[in-house]
């Protein structure tokens, strides 16, 4: 804990309010310098109306989390665990497909699921996430939500996911190593069979391999339609001696100067762009996708309370944007944003301008379960 | 009845029985594990693949033989799997042999066992970590940097079948070396020395007396290379970068990616087969050439 002297002056006072209102400084730390935290603690106590999270109470055990690489801030859920006396066990899994298959393969102990957008009406259908019952995390605000991101977690007017972060799938190319200027995807697979032969790769996923080249043709993001996956099909196999590598692995070779372009997501963008000014990330013009992850609570989770529990927490404004100031994407909540310093804001790879997103598209449920598709993935990869 | 009293009948019962009990209670963790983590696991495997894929992926029960048409659909990854695997095998043998050779013939017993740890060290880190570090090495800030300076410039071997053989080398010589070790150590060294008093020199004293006594060694060493090889995943996909592709990567994408159990039953069914007869046939090449030390494999 820092230590915070026990007065402060008016002047001070007046000085922190100011900066607090600005916006440069965060919620936590005014209450912090001002003490105001503190009295306000003091007093909730007195006042059990106020007093804050007592649905903690009572919570034993672990908590079974399945999520993404790198994408939670580990001294949150140290503070969960302090707070609760919950355990967190962070499984990490690669896709949304893994997910599902092991979810499928049944008996996974999982708690908590981070499902992306198009797999949530998957996972409903098969009865493997619960509806969600809002009273038990009232930190949890919908009117708080930009709307266009409350539709994939809710099917029929239940709620069966809340969003956590969102974000784009363009492609990343290093400008040091290319003179070359890439704004959409059919240039992305020109460039690759061309001048950046053996210096580009795309990721190890259908969803967005097969959707960024259906893009490159003129076809639809999610298309299912087999005679335009036939054309796919040719351009990926078309593609692939060109390829550096198909891995969604791909920070190692863009740092070390294996790769010069890589289909990228945000989140790498970002953490690439910050380290390596050179590093540049652009959204196809053609299109491409958007995405949002949610939290959701696995049917029979066996530590159900402690699952609310942890939404509870983790989606209160100032301990959720911890999260996002740790792995660096982009956060669905309004809240949250007022809590971010302006570097993340101004972020163009993070908060890219409006009109830019215009073209992008929602993965679509049915391309999680098409059979074509996961066999066209897997043909390409086997070529 | 003085001679066959309930009790004496006990008596004589549990000597001839006890023998039998201990053997079978002794046999019976490796008969549970053999059956249970072994044949009902095949079975369902081979159950499986004459299903069909559920809607959302999974297993839908049925009778086909479609799962077993589709499979020149995975022929690349067969095909890559049956080239490289015996190839990797073949030169891990190939570097692996002067080093065993050198433990067990020129290194004083003084250093033998520091030597043999040093070629197991490798083992006391992560594979994951390993084979990151040889991307980096094979990248093209490693080797082909060097090259580069002497004059050999735009060779590429990260992401080529070349860097999964290397990897194969560099991860299964410190499978290979031991097997073959014991074989030398247990050579008789007087052997060599009746030879080259017979007038051979040291090439065809190594030809016909070093190495067809230590075959025993390199085929146990082999098997087990080759096993592993084959079923690999992890190294095609580091080194080769998604584009050497093995059965094994076939396999993790069938059963994770797009959920098709009942094909990836079949694939999985068909590399069993393959297995089975290449061991098979190879086993029976090795025990012909070492005609009566057929009990002596190491």
């Amino acid at each position: 804990m820092t230590k915070h002297p026990d007065h402060i002056s008016a002047s001070k006072f007046l000085d922190e309010l100011r900066r607090f209102q600005k916006g440069s400084v965060t919620r936590r730390h005014f209450l912090g310098v001002t003490g105001l935290g503190l009295a306000t603690a003091v007093l909730s106590t007195a006042m059990p109306g106020l007093r804050p999270r007592k649905a903690y109470a009572g919570l034993s055990g672990t908590l079974n989390v399945t999520t993404w690489p790198n994408y939670f801030s580990q001294e949150n859920y140290d503070n969960f665990t302090k707070q609760t006396g919950v355990n967190i066990n962070v499984n990490v899994f690669g896709s949304n497909e893994e997910m599902l298959a092991k979810l499928q393969a049944g008996s996974t102990g999982w708690d908590v699921l981070v499902p992306t957008n198009y797999t949530i009406s998957t996972y409903k259908n098969l009865d493997l996430i619960e509806p969600l019952d809002l009273k038990l995390f009232p930190s949890y605000d919908p009117a708080a939500q930009d709307p266009r991101f409350l539709g994939p977690g809710t099917i029929d007017g239940v709620t069966y996911a809340v969003p956590k972060d969102w974000g784009t799938t363009g492609f990343i190319v290093n400008t040091k190593m290319t003179t070359e200027n890439p704004t959409s995807w059919k240039e992305f697979f020109a460039l690759t069979q061309g001048p950046l032969s053996g210096k580009a790769t795309v990721q190890d996923y259908q969803l967005t391999t097969i959707g960024s080249a259906a893009k490159a043709l003129g076809y639809g993001f999610n298309t299912v339609d087999k005679a335009e996956l036939a054309e796919v099909e040719k351009l990926l196999v078309a593609t692939k001696p060109h390829l550096f590598a198909i891995t969604s692995d791909y920070q190692p070779p863009m740092r070390n100067g294996d790769a010069a372009m890589a289909m990228c997501w945000t989140t790498d963008a970002a953490q690439l762009n910050r380290d390596m000014p050179e590093m540049s990330y652009r959204l196809g013009t053609d299109g491409g996708e958007i995405w949002v992850d949610h939290y959701a609570v696995i049917k029979g989770a066996p530590n159900r309370d402690a699952a609310y529990a942890f939404l509870d927490f983790i989606l209160t404004p100032d301990i959720n944007a911890k999260e996002i100031e740790a792995h660096g994407t982009p956060t669905t909540d309004a809240r949250v944003l007022k809590l971010l310093p302006e570097s993340i804001l101004k972020n163009p790879i993070l908060y890219p301008a409006a009109d830019q997103l215009s073209a992008l598209e929602y993965g679509a449920a049915e391309t999680l379960t098409n059979p074509d598709r996961a066999e066209l993935m897997a043909r390409f990869k086997s070529a | 009845m003085r001679g066959s009293s309930p009790r004496m009948m006990a008596l004589s019962m549990t000597k001839t029985t006890r023998p039998k009990l201990v053997t079978a209670l002794l046999l019976a963790p490796a008969a549970l594990f053999f059956v249970f983590l072994l044949l009902v696991p095949l079975t369902v495997v081979l159950i499986f693949s004459f299903g069909e894929r559920a809607p959302a992926g999974g297993y839908l029960p049925a009778f086909t033989l479609q799962n077993y048409m589709d499979l020149p659909a995975r022929g690349k990854a067969f095909f890559n799997t049956l080239t490289l695997a015996p190839l990797g095998t073949l030169l891990t043998a190939i570097f692996a042999f002067p080093m065993a050779y050198f433990l067990a013939v020129k290194v004083s017993p003084r250093w033998r066992v520091a030597m043999l740890i040093l070629v197991m060290a490798p083992f006391w880190t992560s594979q994951l970590l390993r084979y990151y570090a040889w991307m980096i090495i094979l990248g093209n800030k490693g080797l082909p940097s060097w090259l580069a300076i002497v004059g050999i410039t735009d060779v590429r071997i990260i992401n080529t079948p070349w860097a999964v053989l290397i990897g194969a080398v560099y991860g299964f010589l410190p499978l290979m070396v031991p097997p073959i070790y014991v074989s030398l150590e247990k050579l008789d060294k007087r052997l060599l020395e009746a030879s080259a008093d017979l007038g051979a020199t040291p090439t065809r004293t190594f030809f016909q007396v070093t190495l067809p006594l230590a075959l025993p060694g390199v085929a146990t060493g082999s098997m087990l290379v080759f096993i592993l090889l084959m079923g690999d995943y992890i190294l095609p996909q580091f080194l080769g970068g998604g584009k050497v592709f093995f059965i094994g990567n076939a396999l993790v994408d069938l059963f994770l990616q797009s959920r098709n159990w009942p094909f990836g039953a079949a694939v999985s069914v068909a590399l069993v087969a393959i297995m089975f007869v290449t061991i098979y046939f190879y086993m029976r090449f090795v025990l012909s050439k070492t005609d009566t030390r057929r009990a002596a494999l190491v």
